[in-house]
């Protein structure tokens, strides 16, 4: 199976028209790291996610996945990267276990409903995981959600504001499965408008505003007044 | 995983989530059945339809329905933004869209069963003299219509005015289609079948089914990939 | 305005001129009096109409094979002249029919499938227009699927019986006809590529001010 060691993002630019989204954007990620793409709404964070994910291609510059490029080995990247977004992926209709096993199958998992029960009690939700998702509360779909995301085990790990609209305890249940996925050697990029959270969780920080990299901190701490400092500021 | 194994996947999910819920299926079947009605209401005149009438209204209504049930199925898709995640797994594009046709064919021929016996009742049709061959018109008439409409509707799912672009691409493109089912259907429907004349409409709906599809096949990947928010 | 319009503009209006002239010297058709001079602009309409699908399908199937620009602007440019010279055939025809076989329409070979082959060129626009993002990939795969679909549509309608007039009038034309019709195609042609080209232009222009606002961002 296709792996890498290391994303990097290498000067890549995203325009819609006349709208730049992003603009030279680079920075690298290596297994066992937690990246923050930090800024305000607009600052194009969810595209640089869809760019990761090979959703979306660069207008110029480009991403190397090890030493590949998305272009050459798409279907084989893609089976290594797994996306939690803002719409959770999940089918309303299906049941925990359901939407677990499908996905599980589309990406050759091998044995996909023992697969899921896995996944669904590492989620703590092996009683609901016969209900039908819609039936769930928010933090408990956004478990489901993360888990179909990780269910083949990916080397890239996506999350697109992860944190909206979960309690505390769903909260800590989330950066406590991130550390995890740490200390086994993915890398995971996350988009997030958290802070609070965000500290002390990550290994390195991007800030980004207009599309373009305000600045990247490593070992980041007192994530507020650095946003404060780097976000607040007012344009050279 | 196979091509075959994903296409089953993803025809069983469709079909798991559509005996829960029920609501396309019922939705269209009540459509399909209003539009008959509908039809019967306004063209029957005193217990006599129109001449050759039965052929025409069956195939605008298969028309309608499977115009519904196309953007009702890709609707569910789009919530949850579930397609982008069929894209996002590293399944073969043919696949995914082989898997939806299969998934529409299914619901449009339930719509059938219930439209060909109206359409034989109100419009004093003999649709049941020929029941093979009515078969083979039907369903590669009904393989062609769907198999142009669900690479459409697919494609539409993230564009604006989708409900109202998806008629005005479909009807021109499916035309040779209800063309040929009409005319097909209506030389089945004549007290001589003239046989000659309708393995030539069945041989066109064969070659547009076999065209259509392999084009669709060849630009899934390239219309699908590339998405812009 | 690019450098070559105003000599392309010059030349075509000169043909246009040139062949009205030629077209009220020539004498009236046997039959058919006045009216048949419609011919003149309906036929080369039609032959533009027909060159502009084949430019449109051929854009949009080389756009999804390969998504540069250049395509896009062709295929969307085409598909507009489509419309427009497909509408003047559809107009200048029925006009012409009313006068010479008494009916407006007729459900005959040509006619359907270039009503539909028009149909399509609309729907074409729509798409650009209203689809809002990736409507250049939708509208090239309804190009390219309308395209695929000439045969079938022809096919299909093919056995009604067909009141249009044998293409074989044309190469047949004396000179006194000839001449005007070879003039007014000529002009016609010259106004297709010249519109073509104008309109693929604007688009390029458009194109390179999205990019210099870009550049104002760096």
């Amino acid at each position: 199976m296709l792996d890498f060691h290391e994303v990097a993002a290498e000067n890549v630019s995203r325009d819609f028209g006349r709208r730049r989204a992003l603009s030279r954007v680079s920075f690298q990620i290596q297994r066992g790291r937690i990246l923050g793409l930090l800024g305000p709404n607009g600052a194009g964070k969810s595209t640089m996610l869809s760019v990761l994910a090979t959703l979306m291609r660069p207008s110029s510059g480009r991403i190397r996945y090890g030493d590949l490029q998305h272009d050459s080995h798409r279907s084989q990247v893609r089976a290594r990267i797994g996306v939690l977004g803002h719409d959770l992926f999940l089918y309303g209709e299906l049941t925990a276990r359901e939407n677990l096993a499908f996905f599980g199958g589309l990406y050759s998992i091998h044995d996909r409903y023992g697969a899921a029960t896995d996944a669904l009690a590492r989620a703590g939700l092996s009683d609901r995981a016969d209900d039908p998702v819609s039936s769930l509360s928010r933090g408990m779909r956004q478990r489901v959600a993360l888990e179909r995301a990780l269910i083949q085990n990916p080397r890239l790990v996506l999350l697109d504001e992860p944190f909206t609209g979960l309690d505390d305890v769903s909260a800590g249940a989330l950066v406590a499965r991130l550390e995890q996925l740490r200390a086994a050697g993915a890398m995971v990029v996350l988009a997030t408008h958290d802070l609070d959270i965000a500290d002390g969780l990550l290994d390195e920080a991007i800030f980004l505003r207009d599309g373009r990299v305000a600045q990247a901190i490593a070992r980041p701490e007192g994530l507020r007044s650095i946003y404060r400092h780097v976000i607040g500021r007012e344009a050279q | 995983m196979s091509v075959l194994q994903t296409i089953w996947l993803i025809v069983r999910k469709d079909l798991t989530i559509e005996t829960r819920s029920g609501e396309i299926a019922f939705t269209t079947l009540f459509f399909a059945i209003s539009c008959i009605l509908a039809f019967a209401f306004a063209l029957v005149r005193e217990g006599k339809p129109p001449e050759d009438g039965g052929a025409g209204v069956l195939w605008i209504a298969i028309m309608f329905s499977g115009n519904l049930a196309l953007g009702r199925t890709f609707e569910r898709e789009r919530q949850s933004e579930t397609l982008r995640a069929l894209l996002l797994a590293p399944t073969s594009r043919p696949a995914i869209y082989l898997g939806k046709l299969l998934g529409l064919m299914a619901l449009l021929t339930a719509a059938e069963l219930l439209l060909v016996p109206l359409v034989a009742y109100f419009f004093q049709a003999p649709m049941f003299r020929h029941p093979v061959w009515l078969t083979v018109i039907v369903v590669t008439g009904t393989l062609g219509f769907a198999s142009v409409g669900t690479l459409f509707a697919a494609m539409l799912v993230r564009a604006r005015s989708r409900d109202m672009l998806l008629p005005v691409l479909l009807y021109p493109l499916t035309f040779p289609v209800i063309m040929a089912g009409v005319r097909g259907t209506t030389a089945l429907l004549q007290p001589e079948v003239d046989y000659a004349l309708l393995r030539f409409w069945v041989q066109l709906l064969i070659s547009f089914d076999a065209v259509f599809i392999t084009l669709a096949l060849w630009t899934f990947e390239p219309l699908m990939t590339d998405e812009q928010r | 305005m690019p450098s070559w319009f105003m000599r392309t503009a010059v030349a075509c209006a000169a043909l246009f001129i040139a062949a009205l002239v030629f077209i009220a010297l020539a004498p009236y058709e046997r039959d058919m009096g006045l009216v048949q001079k419609i011919f003149y602009f309906h036929t080369p309409s039609a032959w533009m109409f027909l060159t502009a699908g084949v430019v449109c399908g051929v854009a949009s199937a080389r756009y999804l094979a390969n998504p540069s620009p250049r395509f896009d602007r062709v295929a969307w440019a085409s598909a507009e002249l489509l419309v427009l010279f497909g509408a003047i055939a559809l107009v200048t025809g029925p006009l012409w029919a009313r006068k010479t076989w008494g009916v407006w329409w007729q459900w005959d070979v040509r006619l359907t499938s270039s009503l539909l082959g028009w149909m399509i060129g609309v729907a074409y626009l729509l798409v650009r227009r209203y689809a809002g993002p990736g409507s250049d990939k939708l509208a090239a795969g309804l190009a390219l699927f309308g395209i695929a679909n000439v045969p079938f549509i022809y096919i299909s309608v093919n056995y009604w019986r067909t009141i249009h007039p044998p293409t074989s009038v044309v190469p047949k034309l004396p000179l006194s006809f000839g001449v005007p019709f070879y003039l007014s195609v000529t002009a016609f042609t010259l106004l297709f590529v010249m519109l073509l080209r104008l309109r693929v232009h604007l688009e390029e222009q458009r194109a390179r001010m999205d990019s210099l606002y870009l550049s104002l961002d760096e």
